[in-house]
């Protein structure tokens, strides 16, 4: 608290005596209460219940339309790993994140040095890179189902320089990479604008001072960028793990979980399960199951943005 | 000597640009490839090698694809859904983030992380119990069931609160003694100082409502309610449609947001760094 706040807060408190600054303190509370009261409706309306809600469901047996038929407590998280299509769907899932991540990253970090050179109208080159924040999930998924089209799309340039008939998304074994390749682009421009960011906000001189030593670029590179960003590369990592856990748009819109239930992650599991199947108590299951995943990765991020605190 | 220094930089910059054009090149290409495939004619469709280059630009395919599905109310849908979500959440967060940066009350840091907390858990874990309940109250297509999950946001009361910890404390005292309230003080002080940061929500909350997919398309079943990313795909499933048709269609729905993106790139870009880059 500042020292005007303080002495206003003192001279107040003089005034009116203990009582009477109970007294306020309960009318400032109810007056927060009340800011906050539209934010936090909805918040217990559309989140913290249903969350708890999710639980309840992932114990129970359901109706087709989803209501709660029969108790079965933990039955549906044993069928989780009895059963093969959630293993599937989540050793899919995994190679997804694999796939994405580190490719997402890399990319981006060579796309934000190139748009951090001293040109002219490198702006341009910039707002280029960072594209596809513009762009939807299923525009993305669009555009790429019609480059991996077998006559119109990207196959005859590739014959062109010797990669050849490349199946994309009619083989299992291709399908996932082609999709992740989809989620790659989508997700670079995100990452760019972070990295770009990041990088301008290592100070100068470090590398002023590296000059004077000699360092030529690809040392302050090595020295001084990348040990700087470690943080940023912490926090991409985990953003984009997160929505590669939550991919769901490109699956529904290119392969419907296929081929041979190649693509079907998680939340296209998740999906099918309740919306298809009607299963919700099992669908629900999953959904706890990605929330547990999910909540491990910010503890993680959060536990290491404080070690980075601690160590500054 | 001062030629041959000149002349090296002007190749090092020359290949830059090189590298540079090269990296747009791959990074637009889908973009080109949609826009391509768009401009084709249906003759030119079946031709091999396949173009890679329009040869007219055709409008026609864009009017063949607003007829085919009614993409201008899908679009409509979209920007009144993204509308408001955009207004709901600007509410919302101004108001709570006004109480955290303003208010000393009691449990606000416990206020404070439960607000935090929303942005952990993954909207697909409460997607099953807010389907329900939406279909319970009997909200299926329509925009209240679009919006209104939607319109609190832990990230943008988060946002506001930091722009609003930057504005000094003696303003509200001077303006409490001068006997303002504290909502006439958030209206008429706060706010047109936050502009910068309102700015910045709106445009990204607009943005991530107006490119949603898996609720609408849960929560919209009749033609008249779809948005616009659902209804674009829903072409490409109709088997007779050719692809330039969809593609004009997925060019048709780009254009919204490419303009906002070069419109308010800096708003946007402030938005998505806001919680990554320290400083």
């Amino acid at each position: 608290m500042d020292q005007t706040a303080l002495t206003s807060e003192l001279s107040l408190s003089s005034k009116f005596g203990k009582k009477g600054r109970q007294k306020r303190a309960v009318k400032t509370f109810f007056q927060a209460i009340l800011y906050l009261s539209p934010a936090l409706i909805l918040f217990i309306t559309f989140v913290f219940i249903p969350l708890i809600r999710s639980f309840e469901i992932s114990a129970y047996i359901t109706d087709p339309i989803g209501r709660l038929a029969k108790f079965v407590g933990l039955m549906n998280y044993e069928r989780l790993f009895q059963t093969t299509t959630f293993m599937n769907s989540f050793s899919r899932t995994l190679m997804f994140v694999l796939y994405t991540v580190p490719t997402t990253i890399l990319i981006s970090l060579g796309l934000a040095l190139l748009g951090d050179l001293q040109l002219k109208g490198i702006s341009v080159f910039r707002m280029i890179f960072s594209i596809s924040i513009a762009i939807s999930g299923a525009t993305a998924s669009l555009m790429f189902l019609y480059i991996y089209h077998p006559t119109v799309g990207v196959n005859y340039l590739l014959n062109l320089v010797g990669i050849h008939n490349l199946t994309w998304l009619v083989s299992h074994k291709t399908a996932l990479l082609s999709v992740a390749l989809t989620t790659v682009w989508l997700q670079i421009g995100l990452n760019t604008v972070i990295l770009l960011a990041a990088r301008q906000t290592i100070p100068e001189e470090l590398f002023e001072s590296a000059m004077i030593d000699g360092a030529n670029s690809w040392n302050k590179f090595l020295h001084i960028t990348l040990p700087m960003l470690s943080s940023t590369f912490f926090f991409l990592m985990v953003v984009d793990m997160l929505a590669a856990f939550q991919t769901f748009t490109p699956i529904h819109v290119m392969t419907k979980g296929g081929p041979l239930d190649s693509t079907n992650l998680l939340v296209y599991s998740i999906y099918r399960e309740f919306y298809f199947n009607g299963k919700y108590g099992f669908a629900a299951s999953q959904a706890i199951m990605l929330f547990f995943i999910m909540l491990l990765l910010t503890i993680l991020q959060f536990v290491f943005v404080e070690r980075k605190v601690h160590y500054e | 000597m001062k030629d041959q220094i000149f002349s090296r930089r002007l190749w090092s910059s020359i290949s830059q640009y090189l590298i540079l054009i090269i990296a747009a090149i791959i990074i637009l290409y889908p973009i080109w490839s949609a826009f391509n495939i768009a401009m084709m004619s249906d003759t030119e469709m079946g031709s091999y090698p396949p173009l890679q280059f329009p040869t007219a630009i055709r409008f026609e395919n864009i009017q063949r694809a607003l007829s085919q599905a009614p993409l201008g109310r899908y679009l409509f849908n979209s920007v009144v859904q993204s509308t408001l979500v955009m207004v709901g959440q600007l509410i919302t967060a101004c108001l709570a983030a006004y109480a955290f940066a303003f208010i000393e009350f009691k449990w606000r840091n416990f206020f404070f992380l439960v607000f935090l907390s929303t942005m952990m858990i993954p909207w697909e874990a409460t997607i099953i119990p807010n389907y329900l309940f939406i279909k319970t109250l009997g909200w299926t297509d329509t925009f209240q069931g679009l919006a209104i999950p939607f319109m609190a946001t832990g990230f943008g009361t988060f946002l506001l609160r930091q722009f609003f910890l930057k504005i000094p404390h003696e303003l509200k005292d001077a303006a409490t003694m001068d006997g303002c309230g504290s909502f006439r003080f958030l209206m008429t002080i706060v706010l047109p100082l936050a502009r910068p940061a309102l700015g910045t929500l709106a445009v990204y909350s607009f943005l991530q409502t107006y490119n949603q997919y898996l609720w609408p398309l849960l929560i919209t079943n009749n033609s008249s309610m779809r948005t616009v990313q659902i209804g674009i795909t829903l072409l490409q499933d109709e088997e007779r449609l050719m692809i330039n048709i969809v593609m004009a269609g997925v060019i048709f729905i780009l254009i919204p947001t490419l303009t906002l993106f070069v419109v308010s790139n800096r708003q946007l870009i402030r938005g998505l760094t806001a919680g990554a880059v320290k400083g």
